[in-house]
């Protein structure tokens, strides 16, 4: 029996193991993601040219918003999940990790929200 | 040559807190680090406290932090650390006193990830056969002298001391990688624990720690690897 699947049977889960393959994943695909990002956004277009109208005409096509929805999604988790290691490590008492969870987690799914409600809701209107 | 040596003083029935006493000593630059205490402790203040047994960098008692690196004090050459050397004891346990710390939730981790061959089956009249390529694969951490140079120079470690630490992690891979061993259910549920081997952040403080050279940080992401690829 392989070693991991022993530690599920003895723990119920591998969420950790999965967590850490998830980082190298997602790691890899926001590289490429955020490169893009600021290339579009930043140095092929003009900051002059970046405005309503430059928005507007992105998010008529479906392919940018799939590409935002991705990039927010990805960065969301993967930072998430890294400032819950690094809480998880350096907050040592009970009641301030729970604070400091709750924090993390509320804010992480407001603006999780917030975003995703942009993207799938932005209706591009003629300026 | 006379060598300055700064050392972290603590005793806890006395000091209120640690503070640095400075000794200056006359050896050789061959002499070791191990040597330049001996001399302090003989011929100037008896009551400097540290571990120290084999002498040879076997046992792994004088483990201690040399100018902000772990090192066994017994395999550092004065001539490699210069005249002006900063000793302290290792970082993230508790100070007994002097350069002696507690050494037990150290072996407790140790403990833990149950370092012995576990086969259930009878034994053979002879030994448990093994090819050399299977022995091979976990040489590197046969190694260990359990001296902790690793465990206490690690950041993760120092900041969560629940973290069972690359000492207890190499010698988990020396049991995981033997073809003998048959069961590494209990070791596993330790080492893919929260506080297992996923907090490791691949410092490599530990590697350039390790007295006998053993590859640690490598050691650890091969039990990553080994989880991650078993884990169906």
């Amino acid at each position: 029996m392989s070693l991991a699947r022993q530690a599920v049977e003895k723990r119920g889960t591998n969420f950790e193991l999965w967590s850490w393959y998830y980082f190298r994943i997602s790691g890899v695909l926001l590289l490429f993601l955020a490169l893009g990002h600021v290339y579009v956004m930043h140095i092929a277009t003009p900051i002059e040219e970046v405005n309503y109208a430059f928005v507007a005409a992105r998010y008529a096509t479906p392919f940018w918003r799939t590409y935002d929805a991705l990039l927010l999604l990805l960065a969301m988790s993967h930072g998430v999940n890294g400032m819950r290691l690094i809480l998880h490590d350096y907050i040592r008492a009970r009641s301030w990790r729970v604070f400091a969870f709750s924090v993390l987690y509320s804010a992480a799914l407001i603006f999780t929200v917030l975003g995703v409600l942009v993207i799938l809701t932005f209706q591009p209107q003629p300026s | 040559m006379q060598v300055t040596c700064k050392i972290r003083r603590y005793n806890p029935t006395v000091d209120e807190k640690p503070y640095f006493s400075v000794y200056r000593a006359e050896v050789e630059p061959t002499d070791r680090v191990l040597d330049v205490l001996n001399t302090i402790k003989w011929y100037e203040d008896g009551t400097l406290t540290y571990r120290r047994s084999c002498a040879h960098g076997v046992c792994g008692s004088d483990a201690m932090r040399i100018n902000g690196r772990n090192r066994l004090a017994c395999k550092v050459l004065v001539r490699d650390v210069g005249n002006r050397m900063t000793i302290e004891p290792m970082m993230g346990f508790k100070v007994l006193r002097d350069l002696v710390v507690d050494m037990e939730p150290f072996f407790e981790k140790y403990k833990a990830v149950k370092p012995y061959l576990i086969n259930d089956e009878p034994a053979p009249v002879t030994e448990r056969l093994q090819s050399p390529e299977d022995r091979a694969k976990y040489d590197d951490t046969t190694k260990c002298i359990l001296c902790a140079a690793c465990t206490t120079s690690c950041p993760p470690f120092w900041s969560n001391p629940d973290f069972v630490g690359p000492a207890a992690l190499v010698n988990a891979h020396r049991f995981i990688f033997d073809s003998r061993d048959q069961r590494g259910a209990d070791r596993a549920a330790i080492i893919s624990d929260r506080d297992g081997v996923w907090r490791c952040r691949t410092v490599f403080n530990c590697t350039d720690a390790c007295p006998r050279g053993i590859q640690v940080t490598n050691a650890m992401e091969e039990v990553k690897r080994k989880l991650l690829y078993d884990r169906a």
